[in-house]
């Protein structure tokens, strides 16, 4: 544990330097000095790696806010909190790699005045908007319980459920919108990604990723945060995410078949190779992991599963935006070091912020000693009222 | 009326007037070394290829429904009804989802500039609005490139087909591809040889992704009103067992009453 606090520490020093070079030869000298993308290849791992997999990443604030606050499922409350931070940092690394990406990131307000509802790309600019302040707002709590300003934090409270309904709402827009980006390029992407489904995929796996994030979050925050493993919710979580993950495999292999695409994966090649890693690590690996009972109910197998999982969908990211592109580009990508450096400046900073927040705010149960006692309460004066009102 | 570019590779002879006067038409630089690309780029918006005594033009499609459109977030892609597909680079916010979704791979960006633009042919938008033909079809020596109006242009292109149906393929590209487009092209091989999908959908491309967008506006509905009932039915429990825990005679009193 120590050795890897060191080794972070050099790192993390390293990966901020590096990333802002990167930074000056982005904006000094352009995209072309400082990626590798093309006119046969536009989109690189700012848009495969920092905003497809950042917001698969984030999907444990949606997923965990809905079970919570919607499906009410209060054994889970303790660990919402981390997962909401997660999101909301998540998305604001998303708008900072656009940032990088876009050819003119001072137009990035123009879809707020020149609307074009028939695009995807809209739909994804409106979300990203929109959640980002939904899950600003179902953060505030955590920062104004720090502060303990009740005025505010009442506000809060009061508008919670329709928050986070309409952060549900969005989420599922956005990680489904993601997916739909890609449903007008039937004739480029390679038919392993390229489905009329891929809404759905993107949908189905942000949600196992959701869980899988929360597993994994609440396991390495014991270990490095000195929180307290919440060991009966995350086997919980691990059941759910085999039912996730077995609907999504036999969606994604329904549709392989009756697209008639499951033979070519027997084909030898670069993309059936790539197929298969994200497969195994997304779906076969982890289900036999999970489906085995001594696993599941281990904090190291439930952690072992959870990685796998996460690199699983990260890799079939990589493969919709990246792998399945390059056949019809008739060219192969490779990031640039400057596109790497960002990216990982940009993770770098991602869990840098997570630490922070973790020390300095009430993120775990621990440190919410002195938060009021309506926060795992909050439903009974709402029922003292609905009680009065019905009369019955 | 609206007006199409019909290209008949037969009667090509590859002396790249098209590239040299579409180059000066967009100020673009031309010489001996521009003439040598084979590819579209952000300085070079038509080429002519060449294989062996065969050539093709490549320039935007102009699409009737353009994809580049239909996908661009801020509106900067238009179609005109005249035909051209035009762009506003000021709309611009360099997302390069054009780029991604053209299924002929038209559009180019300028990697190399700090404030870069999308460029593509706009099938000379500002000549055909004061009645002028495409500075294309201008200057081709032979009629390979052709001005005119659509329909009278397919005809044309069908009747040459009929006339002559061993110097053609039997395919007018353009007539249905992606639900047809304003450049027309003709050939004596299979235009796959020139790199040009054989394959397209008869469709117009956008509908593959409005056909999911479309229905948002009903999903928000549907999914407020099924997230709030479910909260509403998770949540009642609770409170029904909270009153109980709070009264337990009188509550028991009323249902066992409510039996009766």
């Amino acid at each position: 544990m120590k050795i890897k606090f060191t080794f972070w520490k050099l790192l993390f020093p390293f990966l901020i330097a590096a990333g802002l070079w990167a930074t000056i030869i982005r904006y000094a000298e352009g995209l072309g000095a400082s990626t590798h993308l093309s006119d046969q290849f536009p989109w690189g791992i700012w848009i495969g790696f920092d905003v497809l997999c950042g917001v698969m990443l984030a999907a444990g604030g949606f997923t965990l806010t809905a079970a919570v606050h919607i499906f009410n499922i209060k054994r889970m409350h303790s660990i919402v909190r981390p997962t909401v931070l997660t999101a909301f940092l998540g998305y604001l690394l998303v708008c900072v790699a656009l940032m990088y990406d876009l050819g003119k990131p001072y137009n990035i307000w123009h879809p707020l005045i020149m609307r074009n509802p028939h695009s995807v790309m809209f739909e994804v600019a409106y979300c990203v908007m929109l959640y980002t302040t939904v899950l600003a707002l179902e953060f505030s709590p955590i920062v104004l319980e720090r502060f303990n300003l009740q005025k505010p934090l009442k506000v809060i409270r009061a508008i919670l459920i329709p928050l986070v309904i309409c952060g549900v709402i969005l989420s599922t827009l956005h990680q489904s919108s993601l997916g739909s980006l890609y449903l007008i390029t039937p004739e480029k992407l390679h038919p392993f990604w390229y489905s009329p489904l891929l809404p759905m995929f993107f949908f189905l796996s942000a949600i196992a990723v959701g869980l899988a994030m929360t597993i994994f979050e609440s396991s390495m925050s014991a270990k490095y945060f000195g929180s307290q493993l919440e060991l009966p919710t995350l086997q919980e979580l691990g059941r759910v995410l085999v039912v996730v993950l077995a609907v999504y495999g036999v969606l994604r292999f329904e549709d392989l078949f009756h697209r008639g695409t499951l033979k070519l994966s027997l084909q030898p090649g670069y993309e059936t190779y790539l197929f298969w890693l994200e497969i195994s690590l997304s779906l076969i690996l982890p289900l036999i992991l999970l489906l085995q009972r001594n696993v599941r109910s281990s904090a190291g197998g439930l952690y072992l599963s959870s990685v796998l999982v996460v690199l699983g969908f990260i890799a079939n990211r990589m493969n919709v935006s990246i792998t399945g592109f390059e056949r019809s580009a008739g060219t192969h990508y490779f990031p640039k070091w400057t596109e790497l450096s960002v990216s990982g400046a940009i993770i770098a900073a991602g869990f840098a912020l997570f630490g922070l927040a973790v020390k300095y705010l009430p993120i775990f149960p621990e440190r919410r000693r002195e938060a009021d006692p309506q926060i795992n309460g909050s439903a009974e004066p709402a029922a003292a009222a609905v009680l009065s009102h019905a009369g019955d | 009326m609206s007006k199409a570019l019909l290209y008949d590779a037969t009667l090509c002879i590859g002396c790249k007037r098209c590239e040299e006067a579409c180059a000066a038409q967009n100020r673009l630089p031309y010489n001996d070394s521009v003439a040598a690309e084979e590819k579209q780029s952000e300085h070079k918006f038509t080429v002519v290829m060449t294989k062996g005594d065969k050539f093709m033009r490549r320039l935007c499609m102009s699409c009737q429904d353009p994809t580049c459109a239909s996908v661009c977030p801020v509106g900067a892609l238009t179609k005109a009804p005249a035909g051209p597909v035009t762009y506003d680079a000021n709309r611009c916010m360099g997302c390069r989802y054009c780029m991604i979704a053209c299924p002929f791979s038209v559009p180019k960006y300028e990697w190399n500039r700090l404030a870069p633009k999308v460029r593509k042919c706009n099938m000379c938008a500002e000549r055909i609005a004061v009645g002028k033909p495409t500075a294309c079809a201008e200057n081709c020596p032979t009629g390979a490139t052709k001005f005119g109006d659509r329909d009278a242009l397919i005809a044309d292109a069908q009747q040459r087909i009929r006339d002559n149906p061993g110097n053609y393929i039997n395919h007018i590209y353009g007539l249905t591809e992606v639900g047809g487009t304003s450049v027309l092209l003709l050939s004596s091989v299979p235009f796959g040889e020139f790199g040009y999908h054989d394959d397209l959908s008869r469709d117009p491309l956008p509908m593959l992704t409005y056909q999911v967008l479309s229905r948002i506006p009903d999903f928000v509905v549907l999914g407020g009103v099924l997230l709030g009932g479910i909260w509403w039915i998770t949540h009642r429990r609770e409170e029904v067992a909270a009153a109980e825990a709070r009264a337990p005679e009188p509550v028991r009193e009323c249902c066992e009453g409510g039996k009766q």
